[in-house]
């Protein structure tokens, strides 16, 4: 009988925690492949317009971006610009950047290809036609107009 | 005496720490946000201006101006009842003279169905606002979709977007397809 006291008066056993940096590091490793990293910086303010009817935007890789907005900073103006990549962009050069992207994919996917326009809501329809027609002219068919998921508009 | 014991053991107890630190400085810096919009696509280019013989009966037509108001058919235009408005003219449901025609076409696990020939047209000025321009389309986008949607439940009993056989959904698209037409832009009703 007294060798089982022995053992209990050493108090509550000792978790280990040797498999800890495991569990966080597969959480890490989780993080690390199911979020995209956001590579380009903006140099243009974009506030997106409210929609209700909005549709995700599968296939990411697939996708490539135009941003159209005011400067970021006063110096380059207040009109409306557009970016590509990291650097302002204009109408003409709309059709080389869709045939870069294009390049990029592998043939099977290139049908697949998304542009999405992400402009901001004051903007005139006026830039936006246009980016349209050199989509057209590209053939980048199947765009996307970026707008915020909204509860009810109004 | 030191060396017969080996490699002595690191304490492996910072690691958790390293580990949680990776962890947090990797949730602030990523963007969690799934990108959303309302997708649409484009008609391949025309060389030359082939107009193509629409019946007039056949076509809505939506403009927006510079000032951002609507022209819905001739009249001032509303974008709260721009939806519905879609909606009566599309499906036309007590067959009126000025609205689209019907077709009577064989669809596939359908049967026998009405399509309508209608088709939405809308023009913009280049002077309106992208968050209107949004507008009417979202509304636009909304009616298509309650069209199917009622027409789903009507015809298998669950909502457009929660059909799972593909072929169900073609079939409900080719009774009410995406009939939304964009015009070769142009300038309409500048206000100075």
């Amino acid at each position: 009988m007294g060798r089982f006291r022995e053992k209990k008066s050493g108090g509550l056993p000792k978790v280990s925690t040797a498999s800890l940096p495991d569990i966080v590091f597969i959480l890490l490793c989780f993080f690390m492949v199911s979020t995209t990293m956001r590579e380009t910086t903006l140099i243009v303010k974009i506030r997106l317009p409210g929609a209700t009817e909005v549709q995700k935007l599968e296939r990411k890789n697939l996708v490539s971006f135009i941003y159209v907005g005011q400067p970021v900073r006063a110096t380059y103006g207040t009109e409306s610009r557009i970016q590509l990549n990291d650097q302002f962009a204009t109408i003409q050069d709309i059709q080389g950047f869709i045939a870069v992207e294009r390049e990029a994919r592998d043939e099977a996917d290139r049908r697949l290809m998304t542009t999405s326009i992400k402009a901001d809501k004051d903007t005139r329809m006026g830039i936006i036609s246009d980016i349209k027609q050199e989509l057209r002219k590209a053939g980048a068919f199947k765009i996307n107009y970026s707008s915020k998921k909204a509860a009810k508009i109004r | 005496m030191r060396n017969k014991k080996g490699v002595p053991e690191i304490n492996a107890a910072s690691m958790a720490d390293i580990a949680f630190i990776l962890l947090i400085f990797f949730l602030v810096t990523v963007t969690m946000d799934v990108d959303t919009g309302i997708t649409r696509k484009l008609p391949p280019p025309v060389e030359d201006n082939t107009s193509v013989d629409l019946n007039q009966r056949n076509i809505f037509e939506v403009l927006i101006n510079s000032a951002n108001q609507l022209l819905v058919e001739g009249k001032p235009g509303n974008i709260l009842t721009l939806k519905d408005e879609t909606k009566n003219f599309f499906l036309n449901p007590n067959d009126e003279a000025d609205l689209p025609e019907k077709k009577l076409e064989n669809i596939d696990l359908l049967g026998d169905v009405y399509v309508s020939r209608g088709v939405i047209s809308l023009k913009n000025d280049r002077g309106t606002s992208y968050e209107t321009y949004i507008r009417v389309q979202n509304e636009l986008t909304k009616a298509f979709q309650e069209m199917r949607d009622e027409l789903s439940v009507e015809k298998f009993g669950t909502k457009y977007d929660k059909l799972v056989d593909p072929q169900k959904q073609e079939a409900i698209q080719a009774v009410i397809p995406m009939a939304i037409s964009e015009a070769e832009p142009e300038d309409i009703g500048k206000i100075k």
